[in-house]
């Protein structure tokens, strides 16, 4: 298949890899596709160059997403994708570092990287896609389904309390922590920007839609209902500060959930290190 | 595709609100339909109702007047297939 980029109004286009066959593999309708598109646009605005960047993932529906972009990409396996990109920030401290995973990839199988990640603060931008489902398995239920919604594994259910990554990774020492949905999307692709330009890990959790498993068995609806209820059912920080926490319940607080920007970053405070050991050992 | 599209004239809005002229022109979008999956969520999220479905569901510039290059479309395209003419 012959793939037509244009050059005139989306930018984003031009950093599709030309040999990738599209459409792409996701379901009619996925926020991985939304959220690519924004991250590309964020890069393209930021200015970056494609060569110096570098895109990992783990194993998952996300995770397909680094094939598709023309950047240097890292397909680990599932749930490393951050300490390999640790590893690729630590041998080239000027490179961009981006890991784009999902709930599954990042909480379950990869949570104490994850966690690892957040404490040491290296100048990482994590983006979270979180669909609260395990999708590409088959719908199994993730750490992220909330209590009592319904999964394969969880046909009666789900008994289990959920994770809530932001707090997670503020709790582990992230220094940017943001959540957004992918309805908001200029709110997103802000997010995103801000990321990249933060020193620091970064977290963006990104609020998606699995209509194929997680809508189909809680009664959701298609990609469009459930675009229209991360709309109603989405909340800013700034007000979200003003309500109790049972008006809270069920709803997305949206938003950049803390910054802090006074932490040291982990690839400064290593090569310090360097210099003052060398300079004992003469 | 020898079926008309019947356009529903009351979500129609009375008065064209772009402020581009789009009658000498392209029309305002370029859609491609290769890539398409016929998701809905072009036609569900335009605030001017732009599109209607055609009968593989999948969107057609049917009130191309109302357009305001509001670009809600195309970044919200999974797919990537829809681009502006004029932006």
């Amino acid at each position: 298949m012959t793939t037509v980029v244009k050059q005139k109004s989306d930018v984003m286009l031009n950093y599709l890899r030309p040999k990738m066959k599209f459409p792409s593999v996701w379901c009619p309708g996925c926020g991985n596709g939304i959220v690519m598109g924004a991250f590309i646009r964020a890069i393209n605005k930021l200015g970056y160059d494609r060569n110096n960047m570098a895109v990992v993932s783990g194993i998952g529906c996300t995770s397909r997403m680094p094939a598709y972009m023309d950047f240097s990409s890292l397909h680990t396996t599932h749930g490393r994708a951050l300490p390999y990109a640790t590893g690729v920030k630590f041998a080239r401290p000027d490179m961009k570092v981006a890991v784009i995973t999902g709930d599954g990839d990042a909480l379950a199988i990869g949570g104490n990287h994850f966690i690892h990640a957040c404490r040491r603060n290296i100048d990482i931008t994590a983006v979270l896609i979180n669909n609260y489902i395990y999708g590409m398995t088959g719908g199994q239920g993730s750490p992220t389904t909330p209590s009592g919604a319904f999964s394969t594994t969880t046909p009666y259910g789900n008994v289990e309390k959920h994770f809530d990554a932001c707090n997670l990774a503020i709790g582990a020492g992230a220094t940017f922590v943001g959540r957004a949905t992918v309805y908001h999307y200029p709110q997103l692709e802000k997010m995103i920007m801000q990321a990249m330009e933060h020193k620091g890990f970064s977290l963006v959790e990104v609020v998606s839609n699995c209509h194929t498993y997680f809508g189909r068995l809680n009664r959701r609806g298609d990609a469009s209902a459930m675009l229209k209820e991360f709309k109603e059912n989405a909340v800013n920080i700034t007000k979200a500060k003003t309500m109790t926490p049972e008006e809270l319940e069920n709803k997305y607080v949206i938003g950049t959930l803390y910054v802090n920007d006074d932490k040291t970053e982990f690839c400064d405070e290593y090569h310090k290190l360097m210099d003052v050991a060398q300079k004992r050992k003469k | 595709m020898t079926e008309t599209n019947q356009i529903d004239e009351s979500r129609s809005r009375s008065k064209p609100q772009s402020k581009y002229d789009y009658s000498k022109g392209p029309l305002p979008l370029e859609i491609n339909l290769e890539w398409c999956k016929a998701c809905g969520l072009c036609i569900t999220l335009c605030p001017k109702q732009v599109f209607e479905t055609d009968r593989n569901a999948k969107p057609v510039q049917a009130r191309p007047e109302n357009c305001t290059q509001c670009t809600i479309c195309w970044v919200h395209c999974p797919d990537f297939a829809i681009t502006s003419n004029y932006k």
